[in-house]
């Protein structure tokens, strides 16, 4: 369960060296914007040899790479395929076209290095008004396994004015939700960049729970915390889960239709969601039972 | 791998390493460490490994170590030949 995926810069080995330590579900190791342009040669060698020396202790390892209509990019991919990390971040997704062209050039990759063809999947960037447009096509295309919306890019494009409260960016997050889980995907929301701002993080999480992400990126390990409280069921959420799957398994060997709990009626939504946020408990080895 | 000219790669922060290559005849290595009394032999013999990696066979290193583990100092002894390899 990937609730927390935290952005550690490429080029900067203190930060490469610990950044599987704070929690965080997942990581992002960033040659993108976090590496000055005369220093992408040196990052991408340094994530290179730290990926394949430290065995990072998380449940998903990313790499995000520069924009495809940078010279970059295959260099990126040529040397990170071969790493076989979880997921490739490719940035600016803006459409279908962006994913067939690196999905070619991922091929001839996979092919030259003897990793088998097909097998490096995709979580794409989408931070452009046109990449939100087209979320639908983009989260169905080839090796496409998840999404991710990247709000300061994508405010700067719509020239929205960005706030603490997020409302600039509703439709953009119900729009990603949607084509993700349209498309039996996952979905990331964009992270918080207010680092000293923990109510605000957590707020903001709150909201993206609430929406239907999966979890939420973060650009600081201060705010690993706080999003996979807000991403995790509550041990009141767990304890429903567990009464309404109860009333429901009661009223079946009762031979009972229509079934209430809390003068409210259970039906097959309610269930799914019990059985969903069970199944998370499980995951994250909450004790259901005891709860 | 040839060396035409002088090109550095690193920064002089805690946990990285600034390695400064530069056009020579054969292979010559100057190591600053805080650590080199415990690991200079071991810096030394990861500089010779990324060296022999690449085909190195004249150039003039010079490592200034702040505590490097041994992936990054090796990335960034490989970036900085790559750099010096270079044509412009």
């Amino acid at each position: 369960m990937l609730r927390s995926l935290l952005f550690v810069p490429g080029n900067s080995p203190a930060m490469l060296l610990n950044a599987d330590i704070h929690r965080a579900d997942g990581i992002i190791l960033d040659l993108e914007d976090a590496v000055a342009p005369d220093q992408k040669d040196a990052a991408r060698i340094l994530v290179r040899n730290a990926v394949r020396t430290l065995q990072y202790a998380v449940q998903a390892l990313i790499i995000r790479i520069n924009p495809l209509d940078t010279a970059f990019c295959r260099e990126d991919l040529e040397t990170i395929v071969p790493l076989r990390p979880a997921f490739i971040m490719p940035t600016k997704v803006a459409g279908e076209g962006d994913i067939r062209a690196l999905d070619q050039m991922l091929r001839e990759i996979e092919r030259k290095n003897g990793v088998e063809e097909g097998v490096t999947r995709l979580l794409a960037l989408i931070e452009t008004a046109c990449g939100i447009e087209n979320a639908y096509a983009i989260a169905r295309a080839p090796r496409v396994r998840a999404l991710m919306l990247g709000a300061e890019d994508y405010t700067a494009d719509l020239r929205a004015i960005r706030s603490r409260e997020s409302g600039e960016i509703a439709y953009a997050r119900s729009r990603i939700v949607n084509a993700a889980r349209a498309a039996g995907i996952d979905a990331f929301d964009t992270p918080f960049t207010d680092v000293n701002d923990v109510d605000g993080l957590l707020n903001d999480a709150q909201a993206a729970r609430a929406l239907g992400f999966s979890g939420k990126a973060a650009i600081s390990p201060r705010h690993i915390a706080g999003i996979n409280a807000a991403f995790s069921p509550t041990a009141a959420e767990v304890r429903y889960a567990r009464q309404v799957l109860d009333v429901i398994e009661e009223a079946q060997r009762l031979g009972r239709g229509a079934v209430s709990l809390r003068g409210k009626m259970i039906d097959k939504p309610i269930v799914e969601r019990a059985r969903q946020t069970l199944q998370m408990a499980h995951a994250l080895n909450m004790e259901v039972d005891e709860l | 791998m040839n060396i035409i000219r002088t090109a550095a790669c690193g920064t002089l922060e805690s946990s990285d390493a600034l390695i400064t290559v530069a056009p020579g005849d054969g292979l010559q290595i100057s190591i600053q460490s805080v650590v080199l009394r415990q690991f200079g032999a071991q810096i030394e013999a990861s500089v010779r490994d990324v060296l022999r990696e690449l085909e190195v066979t004249g150039a003039i290193i010079t490592v200034e170590d702040r505590g490097a583990v041994d992936c990054v100092l090796r990335a960034r002894c490989e970036t900085a030949l790559r750099r010096a390899a270079k044509e412009e």
